[in-house]
């Protein structure tokens, strides 16, 4: 028994191949450079290109973005707060050009997955040895008559930039003692404490300038992130102010709009707030499902150690538009997972192993402007999928001190620093 | 089962996998980065709070990391992130910060302050905290440059017990009052 026969040969032939071929299809012809080719320069576009390019300096780097300045959506509930200004979140492309790489601003309007080729609006095309997709979200429709001109009544302020200001604009326009309504999305969503931090930061600001004012939360889903400490927060600061009405008792949140008349309505009622932030369900950027990157959820399945592209080999998707639980739709997720998956690239384009992941996520919310709460995890590989690492992370204790609180204001501002430096260089 | 059927896939495996059969740790470089989101790229913080890293003796950083890790030493959120990993991964994070420079910051910190944190130093910290504290001795943070909030922070914590002092450390410390307190911790953040 301990010999090969012909038929044993044979299927040990067929399986070297397709090894060489799944695991290192892209050695480059001779001479020839590697290309990666990204796919958006929000946080996971903007991390992976930089880190490409300190891993390996002769990997030809070309990030497509339409636009000139990324605005990052955390921090972004500051400036509706009235403590921070949108310039603050501004971020441009010359950081990464300085580290050498090709930034083109275009639309991506198609991937072929076979050609190896990224074609965009402006009728260029890029082929690439590995192509990396973080288009973050889009919105699904899921609330009736949430349009585009709907957006301009009731802002979702989810892609921050021109929507924020709108948001903020109409806060300061409205007058006291008129409700606040906030639609929060149902899971998965980006950014899971955020419209919760977006209520604190909102109450801030109307206790301070229009105190009789409320807040009205309906929710799409029963129970939130870091639920407790929001709650507790809501109860210490804006005590009164703020209502947080569950999917259950509001018959699964918000259902529709009507802009025209100004109205927003759940299955049982009617509202006409003085200013509404809706919130739509999510699904991955646009760009994913065009290229056949989403599955039946709308977003993207990706194997758990190097974020390919269950679906399109020499794709690898990461961020938002990724299916990458337990790892969070976060800003520091989205960075984490860009190490990683340029880490993997420059392996695999060099014929080597991608090697063992390492993950981590630390997401803050800023309650007040003495009081901020976070949650924090590590993350490693188990079995190919992405784990929590057993008896990490957790929440900031309900009975922390005002000190330590005090301290998470500081750190949270520090770590938007050093995270936007480490994204966009 | 026959060693015919075994084959193919153990030789699919050698070629994936090259040199290394097992599961292996994360690399220094891999643990090292997703330090970067809080500490700044490479452990170099753009503040205003979170310490720089950059510099770091490995030894520290385990030694730091495991008192975190225990609880021992009082963290917001460094404890809940130290309890992820073992010691062998605090030493592959460590090597790598060991090799950065020490981070220069700019801060506003007061002359008059900071001449007297001079005096203070001279007299009480320069036998451990030597080159103005930018020395990455074994045992001993980098405070040369350190943001100021953290210093201040690190100062609340040693005075209350939170995180354990030295024993030759309290001795001076109990005898310096807040305000010469603040004076050296002005001197160490202006250092450049």
């Amino acid at each position: 028994m301990n010999r090969i026969n012909r038929r044993s040969f044979i299927r040990i032939a067929a399986s070297a191949a397709a090894v060489s071929v799944v695991g290192f299809p892209a050695i480059a012809a001779a001479g020839g450079k590697q290309q990666v080719v990204i796919v958006g320069g929000g946080v996971g576009g903007a991390t992976a290109a930089r880190y490409i390019r300190r891993a390996d300096a002769s990997v030809e780097v070309t990030l497509i973005e339409p636009n000139k300045h990324y605005y990052t959506c955390f921090m972004s509930n500051e400036v509706l707060g009235g403590d921070r200004q949108l310039d603050s979140l501004k971020f441009g492309y010359d950081g990464l050009a300085k580290h050498g790489v090709t930034v083109v601003h275009d639309t991506v309007t198609a991937i072929d997955a076979k050609g190896r080729t990224v074609t965009t609006r402006g009728g260029k095309s890029f082929s690439y040895d590995r192509c990396i997709v973080a288009p973050g979200i889009s919105f699904a429709d899921n609330i009736k008559g949430y349009d585009i001109v709907a957006q301009e009544k009731f802002p979702h302020a989810w892609k921050a930039g021109p929507q924020t200001t709108l948001l903020r604009q109409q806060l300061e326009d409205m007058a006291d003692g008129g409700t606040v309504l906030i639609a929060p999305p149902p899971n998965p969503f980006r950014c899971p404490p955020g419209p919760y931090e977006r209520a604190c930061q909102i109450a801030y600001y109307l206790k301070a300038h229009k105190p009789k004012s409320k807040i009205l939360i309906l929710d799409a889903k029963d129970s939130f992130s870091k639920q407790g400490l929001f709650t507790q927060a809501w109860d210490r600061h804006y005590k009164g102010m703020i209502e947080w009405v569950s999917a259950v008792d509001s018959g699964g949140g918000v259902k529709s709009v009507n802009a025209a008349a100004g109205t927003v309505s759940t299955e049982f009622d009617e509202y006409k707030p003085a200013v509404a932030n809706i919130i739509p369900a999510q699904v991955a950027g646009t760009i994913a499902s065009v290229a056949g990157l989403t599955d039946d959820s709308g977003w993207c399945p990706v194997e758990g150690k190097t974020f390919e592209s269950s679906i399109h080999q020499g794709i690898h998707v990461i961020g938002d538009a990724a299916i990458q639980a337990p790892l969070p739709k976060s800003g520091y997720a989205a960075n984490s997972e860009a190490k990683v998956v340029a880490a993997a690239v420059v392996a695999l384009v060099n014929g080597r192993d991608p090697g063992t992941p390492s993950w981590v996520n630390t997401c803050y919310s800023i309650v007040a402007p003495q009081d901020a709460i976070s949650v924090a995890m590590v993350y490693n590989l188990v079995d190919g999928k992405v784990a929590t690492v057993e008896g990490s992370g957790g929440l900031t204790p309900v009975d922390s001190s005002p000190e330590d609180r005090a301290r998470e204001v500081l750190y949270a501002h520090s770590w938007f620093n050093n995270i936007t430096n480490d994204i966009f260089g | 089962m026959s060693v015919n059927k075994n084959l193919p896939v153990l030789l699919g495996c050698g070629m994936l996998l090259g040199s290394a059969q097992l599961p292996a740790s994360p690399t220094a470089t891999m643990l090292a980065d997703t330090c970067a989101g809080c500490h700044g790229t490479d452990g170099a913080s753009a503040g205003p709070a979170t310490p720089s890293i950059a510099g770091m003796s490995e030894e520290y950083l385990v030694e730091s990391m495991e008192a975190f890790k225990s609880g021992e030493r009082h963290s917001t959120v460094m404890g809940r992130i130290a309890r992820g990993y073992g010691k062998e991964e605090f030493k592959l994070m460590g090597s790598v910060f060991a090799k950065q420079p020490v981070t220069v910051t700019s801060q506003q910190t007061d002359p008059a302050r900071v001449a007297a944190g001079a005096q203070l130093y001279g007299d009480n910290c320069e036998k451990c905290h030597d080159k103005n504290g930018a020395l990455a001795d074994d045992d001993a943070g980098i405070l040369a440059s350190q943001w100021l909030p953290y210093l201040q922070y690190s100062m609340v914590d040693f005075k209350s017990g939170s995180r354990e002092m030295a024993k030759k450390m309290k001795k001076k410390v109990d005898k310096l009052s807040a305000d010469e307190l603040e004076a050296l911790l002005q001197f160490f953040a202006s250092q450049q």
